[in-house]
């Protein structure tokens, strides 16, 4: 089965972050697809590479780029949701006259229509919020 | 050729205590565009959303409440608004924005999007869904 | 169709359990998953409203979550079924559609 992710909360704060990783993980392990993981509202702040939790607990933006990279996921980072809450990669930086970018390896920034194509392409899409 | 599928937008939180209210209805806003079958519920505190007269200077925010306006314009016109949820809250159609949509299979005729429906009837919908998004 | 609800929050911090419960439709299922396993336990004061639920839908609760906050499985109302992550899986698969409570 094909699988779309809506992740609606950041790293730490709340344990959708947490909780979305695990499923993506059992739904791997099981044999299904995942599409598209889309980060949206303040999910967004999965993405900055610069983090630094503490070194006896998990790094989820570090999870999830891994995740990505070794399963060839889809990470997907509402522009909108991003640009109100500074994450920003090479491009979007240049585009609005920004010092630097933060986005980690393994996310693209992209359109709300990417959830909406999720939606539409899955099997099933599965919120994860608060 | 691509599927249509049923979405459905859940709204159960009133407005600008938190985004939710604000980013759902950018979601909508976008989606229209995919020719999809797109329905909007409020349920609980989310019938705030839709209420009229909405004054943000207050607080310092912006009101995106108009927007709520043309949804019409974008082919939106199934918004469900639960009974049981504005009875709950003492609270009548009359406070909410009379928000309508132009037919144009009836000669244009403008329409009433708003359908006020019980819990029951608001679980069927949600029930018959294909793709159901949260905020 | 048949729907998974999931719900994450505790019913005594925010009513989206008791919203859930008053709008599943019969044959669907409800995934209680982290601060939501509070409402798998029994002898509290939403026990009854999810027993009067599970006449009509099948109540899981996920395992890790509520080890995680130290509820053992003994203390839950009967019937309801502990799955694990995998298990999470399965119901978003057999059931038809999912709708998060969030």
């Amino acid at each position: 089965m094909k699988f779309g992710i809506l992740l609606n909360e950041g790293p730490y704060q709340h344990q959708a972050s947490d909780t979305a990783y695990k499923f993506v993980e059992a739904a791997l392990e099981a044999g299904h697809e995942i599409f598209r993981v889309f980060f949206y509202h303040d999910g967004v702040n999965n993405s900055t590479r610069y983090t630094v939790p503490p070194q006896d607990d998990r790094n989820i933006q570090v999870r999830w780029s891994e995740l990505a990279e070794k399963h060839n996921i889809d990470l997907v980072v509402c522009i909108a949701a991003a640009q109100r809450r500074g994450i920003l990669d090479e491009n979007e930086a240049k585009r609005q006259g920004k010092d630097g970018d933060n986005i980690a390896p393994g996310f693209r920034i992209s359109g709300l229509g990417q959830l909406i194509e999720a939606g539409i392409q899955c099997d099933r899409l599965v919120t994860f919020g608060d | 050729m691509s599927d249509v599928k049923k979405f459905l937008y859940v709204n159960r939180k009133a407005p600008y205590g938190t985004v939710y209210a604000l980013e759902s209805l950018e979601v909508v806003l976008i989606g229209a565009a995919f020719e999809q079958d797109v329905s909007l519920a409020f349920v609980d505190d989310g019938v705030y959303q839709l209420t009229k007269g909405q004054d943000t200077a207050g607080i310092g925010m912006k009101n995106f409440s108009p927007t709520y306006s043309a949804l019409g314009d974008y082919d939106i016109n199934k918004i469900y608004v639960e009974k049981e949820s504005l009875e709950a809250r003492g609270l009548t159609l009359d406070d909410l924005q009379h928000l309508t949509w132009e037919d144009e299979d009836d000669d244009w005729a403008e329409k009433d999007s708003i359908r006020v429906v019980s819990a029951s009837e608001m679980a069927e919908i949600m029930d018959q869904s294909d793709v159901v998004l949260s905020f | 169709m048949a729907m998974l609800h999931t719900v994450c929050k505790s019913p005594f911090e925010r009513d989206a359990m008791k919203s859930c419960l008053a709008h599943v439709v019969s044959g669907s299922s409800v995934l209680l998953i982290e601060d939501g396993v509070v409402g798998a336990v029994d002898n509290t004061a939403v026990s009854d409203l999810v027993k009067g639920a599970m006449e009509n839908v099948s109540l899981f609760v996920l395992g890790e979550d509520l080890k995680a906050r130290g509820i053992s499985e003994d203390k839950l109302i009967d019937g309801i079924t502990v799955v694990d992550y995998s298990g999470f899986v399965d119901l978003a698969t057999k059931n038809d559609n999912v709708q998060s409570w969030v």
